[in-house]
Formats: C-alpha cells, structure tokens, sequence
C-alpha cells in the first residue's frame, strides 16, 4: 500500500513516480525458470528443425536444475522470512519448500516428456503430436509424422507452466496470484492437446479444462474484486488485518472468501469442483498427466495453504466447517467412484481425487504440524504419482498407451518387474506402512487430530480403506490372471526408466527413512508464511 | 450515480455470464460468457477503487484485460483445433470423455 499512496502522492506534485524495489536474488529461481522458456521460445524461431529437440532438452533441464540449486542456496544460506517484489512475493520456509518439490518434480516430469522412444510397439517419436495443426487422420499428419517431425513447443510452454506454479504459492498479493494461475494454467491447456495418439481424445480434454479452467478463474477474480472491496488492497496481510479489526462489510468478506474458495479448490481437484480432473488427466498426454498430478497439485495446495494461514486465519471459525465438509466429500467421492473406473489413468485421476481431501485435512488443521504434514505429504505424492504414471507409459500396444485395466491382466506374469513396480506405488497410494503414503497420512492426520478433527479423520480412514479395494483390485488383475494372447508389450525407454526408478526411490525413502524430509518440513515452517 | 449501482451492474453482469456458461452450448459463446465474467470484475475493481479513493483498482483492470487477452489468444486456438476437427464447436458434442 505504501509504494500505491507514494506513487499517487508523487503524481499530485508532478514529479517522477520512484521506480519499485525489485530483490532479483531473492525471487531468482522464478526468473530463471520464465527467462529459459522465453529462451526456448527464441529457439523455435531461431534453431532449425533438426537442431531444436537437442537444444532444447539441455536448456530445459540446466534452467530447472539451476532454479533448484538457487532455491537450496536461499533456503540454506540467509533463511529467508521476508517479502520481496514491493511485498507481491513471499520468500519464506514453506514457499521455498514447495518450490524446491515443484521443481525435482518437475525435473522427473521433464524426462518423461523429453521421452522420445524406440522404434518398436507405437512407441516411436515421443508423446507429442509431430504437427498439432494437422488434422488428426489427414494427409498433412501423415506426411508430418512421416518426416520425423516433432513438437518441440513443449519444452517452453512447460516452463511457462512451471514458472506459473512456483510463482503461485509464493503471491503475496491476490493480483500477483491471479497471474500466476493464468501463466500455470494457460500453457498447460495447450499441452494437454497435444497427445500423438487418440487424438480427439486429447483436444477434447484440452477444450474442457480450458472452458472449466476460464470459468473458475473468473470465479477467483470476482471473489478477489470482493475482498478488495472489503479491505481497500489485494495484499493477504491487509486483508487479514482487516478481519482483526473487524471493520467494513461482512457481506463482502464471506462473499468473495467463498468465490476466491471455489476458484482455488478447482485447481486443487476437490469436490464438488472436481469434474475436470478424470477427463483431462485420461485425454492429456502422460507426461503431461504426470506434470499436471504431481507440480500443479502441489502449487495449488500452496497457494490455498497461502490464502488460508496468511490472509484467513482469523476467519478460521467462519471457513473451518466448509472445508471439513469439502474434505470429506473428496475423500468419499473420490474412493467410492474409483471403484467403478476400468481406465488405469481415469482411475488414477480419481485417487488424485480422493488424495486432495487427504491434503486439505492439513490444510483445515491450521497449525504448524498440519502446514508441515501437507508439504511432505505434497512431495512423498508427487514423487509416487510420477511414477506411477511412467509405469502406464510404458506399458503399450499398436495404437499407442494400453491404459484399459482389462489390457493389464496377467502383466505380472509378463513383466514381472514393471508390474511389481506398479504394484508398489499402488500400495503406496493406499498408504500401506513402509512407503511414503503411509508417513504422508500419518503426518496430516495427526495434525488434524491435534486441532480437534477426529472425526474427519475417521472418514479419511475409512475412506482410505475403501481406496484400497481399488488398488488391491489392479495388483490382482496384474498378477492373478491370466496374460491376453496379443496383449501389450513393454517399452522402456532409458528417460522413462530413470523417472520410475527415481519415483520409486523416493517412494521407498520417504517410508522407510522420513525422517530428514520430516525435518526439513518442520524446520522450514518454524515461522510459517511471512506476512 | 451513487457507486452502489455500479457494483449491481457488476453482479448482474457476473452472473448473466456464469449462467451462459452454464447453459449455452457453442464453445465460442461459452467463453464469450467468461470473458463477460471477468469484465464484471474489472467493473467492480473500479468501483471499488473509487470507493476507497485509490488507484490500486484501476491498475488491476488493466492486468486483468492483458490476463484476458492472452486467455482469447490460447482458448481461441484450442476452439478452432476441436473445430477443424470435428467440423462443430458445440460442447456437448465433444463426449468421447465419460464415466
């Protein structure tokens, strides 16, 4: 608010407006992570068709890497608890936290999508479509797809994305994070149409989130225009000090928390907000899937944990009994109706489902173990759900991915350690002792029974056993019947491995040994978010 | 004009376009109707703006029509590939998604 008032101040005497304080240090990884997709946009325009696939892989990956080593650096060196950018960003434990998973999760991610394959079973020329102006089933894609052409465009709308996502937790004010929801979610509606095959498939599910994605942020800025409205500033730390003194409308502060609710709880997948995530996550392709499962999941609940701890907490009884119901309805919602899937990737969207209202037990915790228990449970998810999704990739027949459940069957058989690695994170999912979804659990709900939830976290119990059924389903459909006679083959290509094989690592670590990423968790909300 | 007109207008306008979503069924028009919405909002950012005596509101429009620009620009090209495609735009032809 200060630097508005001087700039109107400076206005009425004519003067120059002083320019705005900018801490590039401090918020360095984001600047790297946009200005190497503005760098990979220059090389599309400049590079050559054969060139451009080798640059920009390298690029992308030295961009991430180096976001993530600068992250750690800040962290680790001055433990920053302070705004930055004129107050619009918050450099502080959490947000740093979730920015460093954003990025190792989206460095998995990359490798799945920098995937190009191996001539054999559909495999060939990666995810991507080779032309995405060709008409699916014209001659054009023919000719396309024949030439060896691909889409290289992925690589800077997917740090577009990832630069939206770290941006995203971090806002400090609601416009700084309205923009970072449309620069997260603009490049991620075009790469959801870019599938090579089914096609039809993947444009429909990229119209659908993008009418659905429009439509609840335009339900985010009207509930921001209210909460303007009610404290005269879009800054959370206004806005809260403006519920303190419990001054101005009462109408407008529950009006726009509720629509500012709705907008955030879409990109976080809860119902009754839901309806996007099995179509898009069964239409995009996987790679994309796994980006989307794992990044934007986590960037979506750090901005929710944001508004909520920062610019809310006072108004903790009024939202409170909201957020119990809408966790449980996504927890129940989403195991019962994963029963009924037969697509592993519908199947898996649904488990996202029934993972957010997990999530959001923490989130209603509003405690320092219940923001702690979220961050781990967000990175132990992310690693599993990439890998999870990596297995399907590679598990193909003729017309591409075979994610149909009855196409599993006998795979175990088959290939005994892909299956036994699907198998894992299964088990995983379901939170079963000794991997990394069980001490995720255990960590929200132990928050949430400290602040008085039990009975929350009897339905997240129960409804996890009732996930279980699901999971168990597919490992019996893996293993105890009997292999199809054209059934799929496995294709791992040397990315692809190495993304499972990461996923599963982290999987197996953060059940067996949480203990220094529970530490780390603890220590970077010591002060929660800055203010 | 007292500024409370200007924010019924607003809410008006907001939910004349969230019930067009709701309803119509050419994709165009659905996001016609979204970007209505946002419109709203940019109305209600000034009202609000002149209420408290501030310029912040006013800015805020203007990041508002630039997000919703480059929004036209990504939701008209995904609109047109679906179309080129399926030679419809309707929304409710678009059904291979389901259960």
């Amino acid at each position: 608010m200060s630097h508005s008032s001087q700039v109107s101040a400076a206005l009425a005497q004519g003067g120059d407006i002083p320019a705005p304080h900018i801490e590039y240090g401090q918020i360095g990884p984001m600047l790297l992570v946009l200005g190497i997709a503005v760098a990979g946009v220059l090389v599309e325009a400049f590079v050559g068709r054969t060139w451009r696939y080798a640059v920009q892989v390298p690029i992308a990956f030295l961009g991430l890497a180096g976001a993530f080593v600068w992250t750690i650096l800040l962290g680790w060196r001055d433990k920053p608890h302070h705004v930055a950018a004129e107050g619009a960003l918050g450099v502080d434990g959490p947000t740093l936290f979730l920015q460093g998973t954003i990025l190792v999760l989206a460095l998995i991610s990359l490798l799945l999508i920098a995937e190009r394959g191996s001539g054999r079973a559909g495999a060939a020329g990666g995810h991507f479509a080779a032309q995405a102006s060709a008409l699916p089933g014209s001659e054009a894609e023919q000719r396309s797809t024949e030439a060896g052409f691909t889409q290289t465009e992925v690589f800077p709308l997917m740090m577009f994305a990832v630069g939206g996502m770290l941006m995203f937790p971090a806002s400090n004010d609601l416009l700084t994070m309205f923009v970072a929801l449309e620069v997260m979610s603009l490049p991620l509606y075009l790469l959801c149409g870019l599938a090579r095959r089914r096609r039809l498939l993947s444009q429909e599910a990229a119209v659908k989130y993008f009418l659905l994605g429009a439509f609840s942020s335009a339900f985010f800025l009207y509930g921001s225009a209210l909460l303007y409205g009610y404290s005269g500033s879009v800054r959370l730390a206004d806005i809260s000090a403006q519920i303190t003194k419990d001054a101005g409308s009462e109408t407008l502060l529950l009006a726009g928390v509720a629509l500012l609710s709705v907008g955030l709880l879409f990109k976080a997948g809860a119902v009754p907000f839901h309806m996007w995530k099995p179509d898009v996550y069964q239409g995009a392709p996987t790679p994309i899937t796994a980006l989307m499962a794992s990044c934007t999941l986590v960037s979506a609940f750090g901005a929710i944990l944001r508004v909520y701890y920062v610019a809310l907490e006072t108004l903790r009884w009024d939202w409170r009994p909201v957020m119990w119901g809408v966790s449980i309805l996504t927890m129940v919602a989403g195991a019962i109706i994963a029963i009924t899937q037969t697509d592993l990737k519908r199947l898996l969207a649904y488990s996202s489902i029934a993972h957010a209202g997990f999530l959001l037990t923490g989130v209603v915790a509003t405690s320092r173990n219940g923001l702690s228990g979220t961050l781990f449970y967000l990175a132990a998810y992310g690693f599993t759900t990439i890998g999870a999704f990596a297995v399907i990739t590679m598990v193909r027949d003729a017309g591409g991915e075979a994610a149909h459940l009855s196409r599993w069957a006998g795979l175990g058989k088959r290939s005994p350690v892909v299956a036994g690695v699907f198998a894992f994170f299964l088990l995983a999912f379901a939170g079963i002792p000794l991997t990394s979804g069980f001490t995720g659990k255990f960590a929200v709900f132990k928050a949430a029974v400290e602040e008085g939830a039990t009975p929350l976290v009897v339905v997240g119990v129960i409804s996890s056993a009732v996930a279980a059924f699901f999971y168990v389903r597919v490992i019996v459909v893996m293993f105890f019947s009997e292999p199809e006679a054209d059934g799929p083959t496995v294709v791992a290509g040397p990315a692809t491995a190495a993304a499972v094989a990461l996923g599963l690592t982290a999987t197996v670590v953060l059940g067996v040994l949480p203990q220094p990423i529970l530490d780390l968790a603890g220590h970077a909300t010591t002060h929660m978010f800055v203010r | 004009m007292s500024p409370g007109h200007y924010l019924a207008l607003s809410a008006i306008l907001f939910t004349i376009g969230a019930l067009g979503v709701l309803v119509r069924r050419n994709a165009i028009v659905v996001f016609m109707c979204v970007e209505l919405m946002l419109n709203a909002t940019n109305l209600a950012f000034v009202t609000f703006s002149r209420m408290h005596g501030q310029l912040d509101g006013q800015i805020i429009a203007f990041f508002v029509m630039v997000v919703a620009a480059a929004e036209v620009v990504v939701g008209l090209a995904i609109i047109m590939t679906i179309f080129r495609t399926r030679r419809s735009s309707s929304v409710d032809d678009a059904n291979l998604l389901k259960y």
